[in-house]
């Protein structure tokens, strides 16, 4: 399998691609209009090729692990609700209320790893996104929220369902996309995970849902 | 083939026949977003190239979560959302009509409907009989542009709720009572169908608090058959034309059947972070309460607001606290004026407040101090989530709610309740 790009959900190039959209409604009169920061996102949605032929993909980075019931309420606070418009400063407040020194550790390319029911709660796409904006490249648990869980893959963040029992914090994990398992190179020890659903890998391979839309110009599942 | 309600629903909307499990495209009747989904929906829309939606008869931007809005950013937010719909055909519903669940219940939702909403309880309209779930942006940004989705046809736990409610016992203490057994995470990637006697007794107000707390349990629908309660429903609407009969058909198959004996419950409180950390009320000690919510597309709706008007009437509420009333809608508001609810609430020492979410989410509108508790009658006390990562929530039903405002503590409404 095929992992494109794997530089370009760093912090860094995430703020150069911001865009402003101007929704004056052609009016034209750029200075009147008011200018609404919207954080250009597909630019960070990673290609996946999770056919059988590909390259193989190797994922490895350190862990940092969460409980049960991460809910999207810890993941991105309401009381930051003014500043969802704004991805990039959304994302310094990830998991803030689960570990509030999460955003200063968290470096590209690490992962996530808790315990059932990750990402309950409210469907703020927010979520799954400023997580990835973060740098984590994926997130393991052993259930996911079912509204988090295709947001996730919408936007091209992977998650994956196996028993995280045995990963500990820092831990050094090998994701091996392709064959299906997680080595814990810490404990020495291999974990399976739950293949996804043939529709989420198409979205997933097609780097997300705006792009197999896109591509397709509408659904080709 | 025997069909659940979801099988039903799911199967006509891809043209073809479903079972649990299936996955499909299909045709959706009803699509929205509210002020903090909608903007990522927007600029989702746009980078797809889509500058209109493809049913703007029952496509709706609600500005509900942060209304009227409380700063600059989320004025600007409500901008964007009130030209986009005048741009792109979709209905506004502005900060005068209250939270996107009630007004999707009130007047769009129909029996035998595909719902979905960039909101999580979207579940709610599953009390008519329609499929309605949550989603994230850029999901309904597809279902703005397309009028369809792709849908997992889910696997089906029946509820049956049977025997008698006992006094001081409502529908949210059913549905706390219920998640209390199955966990948050009981029913995840499953449609619960709720069914027996109590279940087709149930007025439709106390439906909708049901089927909103589906999503608690980690369900993707919580759903009533479409019945007689129903049609009337509808008919007080003004929408009658809309009804159709939604049952399930005799032998489909669930795959498990939860018997709930409803003579066996209490009132109940979800104790803080968690919806399935429940217990019944007449367990618990003395809880001393800082603010009190009446509220929200859990509790907000009319007869709740008559149930807390039936306890506070002639009280006053404890120093103590501060009462928040928040009505679901505009029409729900306007009742509350037309019977004198209102009138009671204020000589009670409540706080009125608009239509709308009001302080559910932690936006604005009493937001908590450190230290301090709430029972709100809304449906999630997680950590953080009324603004303040260091206060605690309790959830109840308005009966409770409205009595432990009047002694300070979390009461058992049986103790006011004559
Ligand atoms: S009232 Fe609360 S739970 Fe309901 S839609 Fe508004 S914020 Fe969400």
């Amino acid at each position: 399998m095929k992992f494109n790009n794997s530089n370009s959900n760093s912090k860094e190039n995430f703020n150069k691609d911001n865009v402003i959209f101007n929704f004056n409604k052609n009016t034209g009169t750029e200075n009147n209009g008011t200018e609404y920061t919207v954080t250009e996102d597909i630019s960070t949605v990673e290609t996946f090729s999770l056919n059988k032929n590909g390259d193989a993909s190797i994922l490895k980075g350190r862990v940092f692990k969460f409980g049960d019931d991460i809910s999207t309420d810890l993941i991105a606070p309401g009381r930051y609700f003014h500043l969802r418009s704004n991805l990039p400063e959304l994302a310094k407040h990830v998991l803030e209320d689960a570990d509030p020194d999460f955003a200063n550790k968290v470096k590209t390319g690490d992962f996530i790893a808790a315990g059932r029911n990750f990402g309950l709660g409210s469907s703020r796409e927010h979520a799954p996104t400023i997580i990835k904006i973060a740098g984590i490249r994926a997130v393991l648990a052993q259930s996911f929220a079912r509204i988090f869980f295709r947001n996730a893959i919408n936007i091209g963040l992977v998650a994956l369902i196996c028993d995280t029992s045995k990963i500990d914090n820092l831990d050094i994990l090998e994701i091996d996309l392709k064959q299906g398992h997680i080595n814990n190179l810490t404990k020495n020890i291999q974990i399976q995970f739950n293949p996804l659903p043939d529709v989420m890998i198409k979205i997933l391979n097609d780097g997300g849902l705006v792009n197999h839309i896109t591509k397709y110009k509408g659904f080709n599942l | 083939m025997f069909k659940t309600i979801s099988e039903k629903i799911l199967s006509e909307h891809a043209q073809r026949d479903l079972k649990a499990g299936d996955i499909a495209v299909v045709n959706v009747d009803v699509i929205f977003a509210q002020d903090g989904t909608g903007p990522l929906t927007v600029t989702q829309m746009k980078k797809m190239g889509f500058e209109k939606v493809a049913n703007s008869k029952k496509s709706i931007f609600f500005i509900d979560h942060a209304a009227p809005s409380p700063r600059k950013e989320l004025s600007d937010a409500h901008k964007l959302l009130r030209e986009f719909t005048q741009s792109s055909g979709a209905i506004l519903s502005d900060i005068n009509q209250g939270i996107c669940h009630q007004i999707i219940a009130e007047k769009y939702a129909c029996p035998g409907n595909i719902v979905i909403g960039a909101d999580s309880h979207t579940c709610t309209a599953g009390a008519l009989g329609a499929f309605a779930t949550g989603m994230g942006s850029t999901d309904i940004a597809v279902g703005f542009a397309l009028a369809k989705t792709w849908m997992l046809v889910p696997h089906t736990i029946k509820v049956n709720f049977n025997g008698v409610l006992n006094k001081g016992v409502f529908a949210k203490d059913l549905i706390i009572y219920l998640i209390g057994i199955i966990g948050a995470d009981g029913a995840t990637y499953r449609a619960l169908e709720f069914s027996g006697e109590v279940s087709a007794n149930l007025e439709m107000d106390d439906r909708f608090t049901i089927s909103n707390m589906a999503v608690e349990a980690g369900a993707k629908v919580g759903l009533f058959c479409a019945d007689e309660k129903t049609r009337k429903y509808l008919e007080s609407q003004g929408r009658s034309e809309c009804f159709k009969d939604i049952f399930p058909d005799n032998s489909a198959y669930y795959e498990q059947v939860i018997e709930v004996n409803c003579s066996e419950i209490e009132p109940m409180v979800c104790l803080p972070h968690t919806v399935d950390n429940t217990i019944s009320v007449s367990k618990i000690d003395k809880i001393k309460v800082d603010q009190v919510l009446i509220g929200t597309c859990t509790n907000g709706r009319i007869s709740d607001l008559r149930i807390a008007a039936n306890i506070l009437q002639g009280n006053e509420i404890s120093k103590s606290v501060r009462l928040l009333i928040v009505p679901a809608s505009r029409d729900v508001y306007l009742k509350a004026i037309e019977e004198g609810l209102i009138e009671i609430f204020v000589k009670a020492g409540a706080t009125i407040i608009n239509p709308g979410c009001g302080p559910c989410v932690g936006v604005h509108q009493g937001v908590l101090s450190d230290g301090e508790i709430c029972l709100s009658t809304q449906n999630r006390n997680f950590k953080g989530r009324m603004g303040n990562p260091n206060a605690f929530i309790y959830l109840s039903s308005p009966a409770t709610a409205a009595a432990s405002a009047i002694k300070g503590y979390i009461t058992d409404p049986r103790e006011v309740l004559y």
